[in-house]
């Protein structure tokens, strides 16, 4: 079978039939709360199709496009993670019985997930987390249970959201590797297709299912032009020479306490990015307290009780917990996984309610090293 | 096919699910500290533990609290947790009377170098409950005390009344080539002993800065203090050991809570030499 086919768009509901067939649970954009979200799909139509998202610092905004184009937008407001990393899952429950107890532990998903549209900077962001949940002699067995099980059918990004910087991190817009399927969308004034490539064996078996057809050296280089305009057309970027360095060398730099004037704490850019880890455990009893469970659940770095102990917290000002989550993100994280913990996705930019950009406070940080110390006040976010 | 790291499904079990123990007798050290001796779990060996290392405890419906294990390691079949009642888990715990059940995750962390202390002297340095997380340590020194050289247990506490362990105290102090020395921030009227901080301790000792490896344990400001007057008194940075304290919920080093710079607490400490996390502990809320 040929590595790359052509896939006419009428054709794409087959797709969503052959990895339904196969037992797998369909997830991918559809239109909710005026956003464009990842949710269960059943079938093409749910997608988007016409509709396009205006991203910016601090703004998000659905417009609906002049053609009709299925995946012609940019980072969804939430990521994958919800689905391989749920936001709340139980861990056991346990019931007292006179003095004893007895414990109930909770079975790992055995769902089947077929990811539709994941771009490269997420897909990326699935890759850091893999890392992150097998980094150690403890294993993450919940994310693995869902993670081996997980189809990815990828889609290159035909343009450049106003927040993203993928490029710059080397991560997109083009998915290299590790998707199962990847698909650029190509939609001129005769035609409406989908350039497919394919990633493994279980992809090609997806594939053999669908009514694909050859593509041509005309349609490949077309894909192609696309994706590189998408390359060339992103406004955004991170210098990362270096990071790691420069941020661990200035835990104490002046930029701190400017970030901190606008940082909120709220804690939204950890929520919204695509490899944020951080959980917490909740328990619950029943009023008589003869039952109780325990859950994980998603945490943040910005809330003080993430680093209290007896004697108090350790990160009470805003500036040391930004610090913390962004000296995380870049610097400590290479240390601890041997890759960055930031995928361009922009997300953080997007959804921080003050807009503070995490490519400009870099920038603001690096300035002083290299430029005088009064123009890093200018590259500031908002 | 999809590139991934995952590899096989770990042996251990599930690490964030507790194993059940008994309590087998409550012993109140002081006012508000106090040692749960635990019937491990019925798998005993799983809960073999090396000095410095400890236990997420979990209280029925309540919550877990990283707590260091202050039994002898040599004993395995009965666990202790010295506990300082401070949190609602803690003052759960505080509670518990013979034949209640807890639940138990671990032992985790990196522990006390008891091996590379072997031919050496040892200084002990301990203030409030941080004698907990190094008695398992002087129990494994006591035991072969043939094995090291001087034996020094520097400890302060708030008031004579919040001293751990007295009698082994007592007992550790009659050992040969081995000195106690104790002192607290406030005497009382029958207190005869030293008052101040125990960095003023090793006043009184004459320590072999070349042959002498230290452990210190202790909250952060006592250790920053403890580490500056022993290179003061000419020791390296790696002959320091260290154990340190940040917040925990999974012990395993995936919630991300302990994080100081690049280490987790949890999984690479809490026991540190010291250059790994010097450069770090001057730094205000890292």
């Amino acid at each position: 079978m040929d590595t790359t086919l052509k896939l006419k768009i009428n054709n794409l509901p087959q797709l969503f039939a052959a990895l339904q067939s196969r037992g797998y649970t369909t997830v991918g954009p559809t239109l909710r709360d005026e956003a464009i979200v990842y949710d269960r799909i059943d079938s093409a139509d749910e997608l988007p199709i016409g509709w396009t998202d205006e991203q910016a610092p601090a703004t998000y905004r659905l417009k609906k496009r002049d053609d009709n184009a299925y995946f012609g937008f940019n980072a969804t407001p939430q990521s994958w993670k919800r689905y391989l990393y749920p936001p709340q899952r139980k861990l056991f429950s346990i019931k007292k019985n006179g003095k004893s107890l007895e414990l109930l532990e909770e079975k790992d998903s055995n769902v089947k997930y077929a990811f539709i549209g994941v771009r490269s900077c997420e897909l990326n962001a699935i890759m850091v987390q893999d890392k992150v949940f097998n980094s150690n002699e403890y294993k993450d067995d919940s994310y693995n249970s869902i993670r081996k099980n997980l189809f990815i059918a990828a889609v290159n990004c035909t343009q450049a959201g106003e927040t993203c910087f993928c490029v710059s991190m080397k991560t997109g817009p083009k998915a290299r590797s590790s998707f199962d399927l990847a698909l650029t969308e190509v939609l001129t004034e005769n035609e409406h297709y989908f350039v497919v490539e394919i990633g493994s064996e279980n992809g090609a078996s997806i594939m053999a299912q669908v009514d694909a057809a050859a593509v041509n050296e005309n349609e490949i280089e077309e894909a192609d032009k696309i994706i590189r305009q998408t390359e060339s057309t992103m406004k955004r970027s991170m210098e990362t020479a270096d990071l790691p360095e420069l941020l661990s060398e200035n835990l104490e730099h002046p930029h701190w306490d400017e970030v901190a004037k606008r940082c909120l704490t709220c804690g939204n850019c950890t929520m919204v990015c695509p490899t944020c880890f951080c959980s917490t455990v909740e328990d619950v009893t029943d009023l008589a307290g003869q039952n109780a469970e325990r859950f994980r659940r998603w945490d943040s770095c910005f809330t003080m009780d993430f680093s209290k102990v007896a004697g108090g917290s350790f990160r009470i000002s805003p500036k040391s917990r930004y610090r913390q989550w962004l000296t995380h993100k870049l610097s400590s994280w290479v240390e601890q996984f041997g890759t960055s913990g930031c995928v361009g996705c922009g997300r953080c930019i997007t959804w921080c309610p003050v807009g503070i950009d995490i490519t400009a406070e870099v920038q603001a940080i690096r300035g002083v090293e290299t430029q005088s110390e009064g123009s890093f006040g200018q590259q500031k976010g908002v | 096919m999809i590139e991934t790291t995952l590899e096989n499904k770990t042996e251990i079990k599930s690490s964030m699910v507790p194993a059940l123990a008994t309590i087998r007798r409550a012993i109140w050290e002081t006012d508000d500290t106090f040692t749960l001796l635990i019937d491990p779990p019925a798998d005993g060996n799983a809960f073999a533990f090396k000095p410095g290392q400890f236990n997420m405890v979990y209280a029925f419906g309540v919550g877990e609290s990283a707590i260091s294990i202050s039994s002898d390691p040599a004993k395995p079949n009965m666990l202790a947790h010295t506990i300082h009642r401070v949190g609602t888990v803690t003052s759960t715990l505080s509670k518990l009377k013979r034949g209640d059940m807890i639940g138990l995750r671990g032992p985790f962390g990196a522990g006390w170098p008891v091996e590379e202390a072997v031919g050496k002297d040892v200084c002990i340095t301990a203030g409030g409950i941080g004698l907990a997380p190094l008695r398992p340590v002087i129990y494994s020194l006591v035991r072969q005390r043939e094995k090291f050289g001087r034996i020094i247990i520097l400890y302060g506490a708030r008031s004579p009344l919040d001293l751990l362990y007295r009698v082994e105290l007592e007992q550790w102090s009659k050992l040969p080539n081995t000195e106690v020395i104790v002192t607290v921030d406030r005497g009382d009227s029958s207190w005869k002993g030293h008052i101040g901080v125990v960095t003023n301790l090793f006043s009184y000792i004459k320590m072999d800065s070349r042959s002498t490896l230290v452990m210190v344990c202790g909250p952060e400001v006592m250790m920053k203090y403890t580490v500056e007057e022993l290179q003061r008194r000419g020791l390296s940075q790696e002959q320091i050991y260290i154990s340190m304290e940040r917040n925990m919920k999974c012990g395993i080093g995936l919630c991300g809570h302990c994080q100081f710079g690049p280490k987790f607490i949890c999984k690479d400490g809490p026991v540190f030499r010291l250059p790994e996390v010097h450069h770090l502990l001057d730094k205000k809320e890292i």
